[in-house]
């Protein structure tokens, strides 16, 4: 029974799969447009073990890891220190929504200016957008600290600092990896759109554009598959890392 | 003393003097305090006894859980005095257990070192810590996995961890704010004895607030009964059944005539109202 539930999931792709070889069998849709799902599969493949497939896929995991790894460096520690106390943290509140709802890409332009053609400018916007996003979580973390733990912790006699450290950080943990992994994906997001156009020589999303320029169909969903199972690893990573040091969200 | 086997020999209150034993343990006077436009305390004068445990009781609102949240230093009081033995607060070792045991606790400490964490504070040694953690749970017989995380455990089990952490620094007094309110009526059952068991082991001054009459008469020395906003002392009902009491305690027709007695001046105060 067991056994059969954790085999549900493989239905979907099952019935994608089929469905995509018969529409490509029998030739409902142009093959130049929609190529098998075996070639499709042996192009990525090919393309992730021995072509520049793969390459363009660790360039774009380094500079999604480096931005997210920046922004968390500087949120977490602002996150902690804005929510520690409600009156600062309303007070930039605005400013927090208002770049959190910018689209990060209409950014590029003036990070371009500051950091001219190249990975810095990539980088750093990424890192940028995640930011927000880890840092409203974080300080929401901090801010809704159960009262009755840091009240326990001091009836006890903790200094506010030990209440800090002791409480307050771990209380808004599991927050904080809420935080982490939306800031993974749009770290992600805005690497793919940044790699496509700012003057981009590598990255998948150069490689996805490049593809369909040259009319390259298997080598563009190749390339599409690849940033797929990128973002979902990335995700599943930071949830594996959660419940590992966060065994007691949501107990 | 009810109590036969006088244990924590290091119990702070062993210092002091002998005439000290018989003097109250807390002198609480002028105690003032508003919410809003409402005087919960105005000016409330009362001594609680040294050894002893006493129920607080008395009808919704009249601030039975702000009284010892002002003991404790939870809550500022907007003016008079609690003085432990003559000393302030900030020179007192106490415990308090809190109603929500779910949230008092660190879920990511295990039971035992959510026991320890007080000590910790102290700057006591690790090795220090554990020593004391186990002899308590030694001394107290208890019998839960301390191993595991609070929320592996079941609700008594988590309130009696709560307990273990506010005893372990040995405190001079312990407050309980209705501890057992959260839990289903069988482990509120077990969890009394537990509460009674440890009373009797260390004969720390317990003050517990209960919403509970029942419970109220049968763990205590004394039911603090309290007026309407603000509150005064209606009566300090004394119940001096001897230890251990059990469930034949309750059909006992002492345990009776003092339940009725303390819902007799109970039904007055809330009709007055």
């Amino acid at each position: 029974m067991k056994k059969a539930k954790a085999l549900l999931p493989l239905i979907g792709v099952a019935i994608l799969l089929t469905a995509w070889e018969l529409v490509s069998a029998l030739k409902l849709v142009d093959p130049v447009l929609l190529p098998s799902p075996f070639a499709t599969f042996r192009t990525l493949w090919e393309g992730m073990t021995s072509g520049k497939l793969g390459a363009d896929f660790l360039k774009t995991v380094v500079r999604t890891i480096a931005s997210t790894a920046i922004a968390a460096g500087i949120a977490i520690p602002l996150g902690i220190l804005l929510g520690a106390s409600e009156r600062v943290y309303r007070s930039v509140e605005f400013l927090i929504d208002f770049f959190r709802s910018t689209p990060a890409s209409a950014m590029f332009p003036l990070f371009l200016v500051l950091f001219g053609v190249g990975d810095r400018t990539k980088v750093s916007v990424a890192a940028f957008g995640a930011a927000l996003v880890i840092l409203f979580n974080v300080a929401y973390g901090v801010m809704n600290a159960r009262k009755t733990r840091l009240l326990a912790a001091k009836v006890m006699g903790a200094s506010p600092t030990r209440v800090l450290f002791d409480v307050m950080l771990l209380e808004s943990l599991p927050q904080t990896f809420v935080g982490l992994r939306n800031g993974v994906s749009l770290a992600l997001v805005i690497i793919v759109v940044a790699e496509m156009f700012i003057g981009s020589t590598d990255g998948l999303g150069q490689r996805v554009f490049e593809a369909q320029q040259l009319f390259d169909m298997p080598g563009m969903y190749a390339a599409i598959f690849a940033a797929g199972a990128l973002g979902y690893s990335l995700n599943l990573l930071f949830l594996l890392i959660e419940n590992r040091f966060v065994h007691w969200a949501g107990r | 003393m009810n109590n036969p086997h006088p244990t924590i020999a290091t119990r702070p209150a062993a210092v002091f003097d002998d005439s000290r034993r018989t003097a109250p343990h807390v002198t609480i006077r002028g105690l003032t305090k508003h919410y809003e436009d409402t005087a919960i305390y105005d000016r409330f004068d009362f001594d609680i006894p040294r050894g002893k445990l006493i129920s607080v009781f008395g009808p919704n609102g009249c601030g039975k859980s702000t009284l010892i949240n002002m003991i404790a230093g939870l809550v500022p009081m907007d003016d008079g005095e609690v003085l432990f033995d003559g000393r302030p607060l900030k020179q007192v070792k106490f415990g308090y257990v809190f109603q929500n045991y779910r949230e008092a606790l660190f879920p990511w400490l295990r039971a035992f070192d959510n026991i320890a964490y007080p000590l910790k504070l102290m700057g006591l040694a690790k090795g220090e810590r554990d020593a004391r953690v186990e002899r308590l749970s030694t001394h107290l017989g208890v019998k839960i996995d301390l191993a595991l995380y609070p929320y592996q455990l079941s609700g008594g089990q988590q309130q009696l961890v709560s307990i273990m952490r506010a005893l372990i620094v040995e405190p001079e007094i312990l407050f309980l704010d209705e501890p057992f309110s959260a839990l289903d009526y069988e482990m509120t059952l077990f969890m009394r004895d537990q509460l009674q068991r440890v009373f009797m082991e260390t004969a720390t001054t317990m003050v517990l607030v209960s919403h509970d009459l029942e419970e109220a008469v049968y763990l205590s020395d004394y039911v603090l009964l309290l007026s309407r906003a603000p509150a005064r002392v209606v009566e300090f009902v004394p119940y001096a059944a001897p230890r251990p009491r059990s469930d034949k305690t309750i059909s006992e027709p002492d345990f009776v005539a003092t339940k009725a007695h303390c819902l007799r001046l109970f039904q007055q105060e809330v009709q007055r109202g």
